[in-house]
């Protein structure tokens, strides 16, 4: 089992929501967590203008998402969020980053069950 | 004899004129940090309570009674808590009743020490901004108050013009506001070069046109001091004027942005309105609307040009309350002595330069007045109370440790 932790462009969400829908949906819903962040990495900081004075502001707002799969659909998983997050046609900086972690444990707390048919 | 409609349309007023404080609530509340968004709301709300009780009891006395201590001040003990106002006497030559005038007036008492909140706002100890504001009008407006509106007041003997409080209500506060923000010094943050951006610019661009709707009452409702016995052909003159000098401004300011960084910003336009309100409030029923035009056009230049000088300067005036509201009172009650064609004629209406003298006077007077006063003022609170929040207070936030709330949990259910 792995945990998948991908940052990517807000505006890139519903792309990539579907084309996770067509390598994970076999019937049923597949599972993601959505959060808004902020950070810093390669892509700078947008501007602002405040009363007529420049500010620049150090950090980028992004959309984390977190979904956690079994090990058959890693690679699709991360094919899925690769596609629906570039910017077309070569990609830019600032499209973000998949990171894959092992994942110990998976417990469905409605029923206690473990492990792979958790997820 | 009250006639019905100056008496309708002054309750009106007034109540549009208090309107302007909650407006103005919004407006500097969301410019500031979300961490003292409530604390500045509150700096603009606590004047309805707090000069509300205190306008009722001695303000309008001091304002509007008899000249004593040598014309300094009004007062009359028969004003004092408006114990002998009966409901059916008028105010002087009018046709409306007293009480509508001493309400009236109050609305303004209560929205000029809220302008002066935005130079202090994120860093200033709410203990001691109420009793500022409780010394300020007391000593500071409502002196100045007598001398440019009271019909025996010194400034208006003189024939200053101050139609609706370019220099009683603008200048006075934007002056005061840059002796606080100079006093107190800059809020930590803004000394060490960070970037202070504001939390709602939804909630100033709600308070801009609530100040805007707002405006009206002030403008058009002044005409009650020069019309008489009954308000009307003046109230739309200044109507006019005032609609004129904001739009005017507000399409101003969106050219001098575009110009200097390229992009028309939402708080610029909001700004470039405030401007121009500011700039036509002494000159509203004195001018034609062309020259509104004129005035609101060269209030956001001048406006826009203060604001950016404050960061060469150094000072750190939060929310621009001397940029917009001292800058563009000055300009204002400066260009009423040239524009003006009724009472009087100035330089540009067939008249000569007495007039713009006059207003000079008046100018000069405003700001050595409310300036000196405000020091003053200032320097014994910081003795005996202190001015500035701790260290700590400042970081955190104001919210949290001066009223134990946030304003925001967008988080929680």
């Amino acid at each position: 089992m792995k945990m998948i932790i991908a940052i990517i462009r807000p505006e890139r969400l519903e792309a990539v929501e579907d084309a996770l829908g067509e390598v994970l949906d076999e019937g049923d819903n597949y599972r993601i967590t959505i959060d808004m962040v902020e950070g810093l990495g390669r892509q700078e900081g947008e501007v602002e203008i405040f009363r007529g004075q420049k500010v620049k502001l150090r950090n980028v707002q992004k959309t984390r998402i977190t979904l956690c799969v079994n090990d058959a659909y890693v690679e699709k998983t991360i094919a899925a969020i690769q596609k629906g997050a570039r910017t077309e046609p070569t990609g830019a900086v600032g499209d973000g980053k998949i990171f894959v972690l092992p994942l110990e444990e998976v417990v469905r707390i409605r029923t206690g069950e473990r492990g792979g048919s958790a997820i | 004899m009250i006639d019905s409609g100056s008496t309708a349309w002054m309750l009106t007023s007034s109540a549009l004129v208090l309107l302007m404080v909650p407006g103005l609530a919004l407006f500097y509340g969301g410019m500031v940090r979300r961490k003292n968004v409530l604390t500045t709301m509150m700096m603009s709300f606590v004047a309805m309570a707090v000069i509300g009780v205190q306008w009722v009891l001695i303000g309008y006395a001091l304002a509007f009674g008899k000249s004593a201590l040598g014309g300094f001040v009004g007062w009359d003990w028969s004003l004092f808590a408006l114990q002998d106002i009966e409901p059916t006497k008028l105010y002087a030559d009018k046709a409306i009743p007293e009480l509508v005038f001493v309400m009236f007036q109050g609305k303004f008492a209560i929205i000029t020490p809220a302008l002066i909140s935005g130079a202090v706002a994120e860093r200033m100890k709410f203990r001691s901004y109420v009793t500022f504001t409780l010394v300020w009008v007391t000593l500071v407006y409502c002196p100045l108050a007598h001398w440019v509106w009271a019909s025996d007041g010194w400034l208006f003997e003189r024939g200053v013009l101050d139609f609706a409080g370019g220099t009683v209500v603008h200048i006075a506060a934007g002056v005061s506001a840059l002796v606080l923000a100079k006093l107190m010094g800059p809020r930590r943050d803004f000394a060490r070069g960070a970037a202070l951006l504001p939390n709602n610019l939804v909630l100033t661009l709600t308070g801009a046109g609530l100040l805007w709707f707002g405006w009206f009452g002030f403008n058009a409702g002044s005409s009650v001091a020069v019309e008489s016995p009954v308000a009307g052909s003046i109230a739309g003159l200044a109507f006019t004027t005032t609609q004129s000098a904001a739009a005017a401004a507000g399409l101003t300011w969106m050219l001098v942005e575009r110009w200097h960084h390229g992009k028309v910003t939402s708080l610029g336009l909001a700004s470039g309105i405030v401007a121009g309100l500011v700039a036509v409030t002494p000159a509203a029923g004195h001018i034609k609307p062309w020259a509104a035009l004129v005035l609101g056009t060269a209030a956001s230049v001048v406006c826009y040009a203060a604001v950016q000088l404050k960061n060469r300067l150094g000072y750190d005036d939060s929310l621009d309350a001397f940029g917009v509201h001292g800058v563009g009172g000055i300009l204002g009650a400066l260009m009423t002595g040239l524009f003006c064609f009724t009472p009087v004629k100035g330089l540009f209406a067939g008249g000569d330069a007495s007039q713009f003298g006059k207003q000079a006077l008046g100018v000069a007077v405003a700001i050595v007045f409310a300036g000196g006063g405000t020091f003053v003022i200032a320097t014994v609170l910081q003795r005996v109370m202190g001015l500035r929040t701790t260290d700590q207070e400042e970081r955190d936030g104001l919210d949290i440790h001066v009223h134990g709330e946030r304003g925001y949990h967008f988080d929680q259910t």
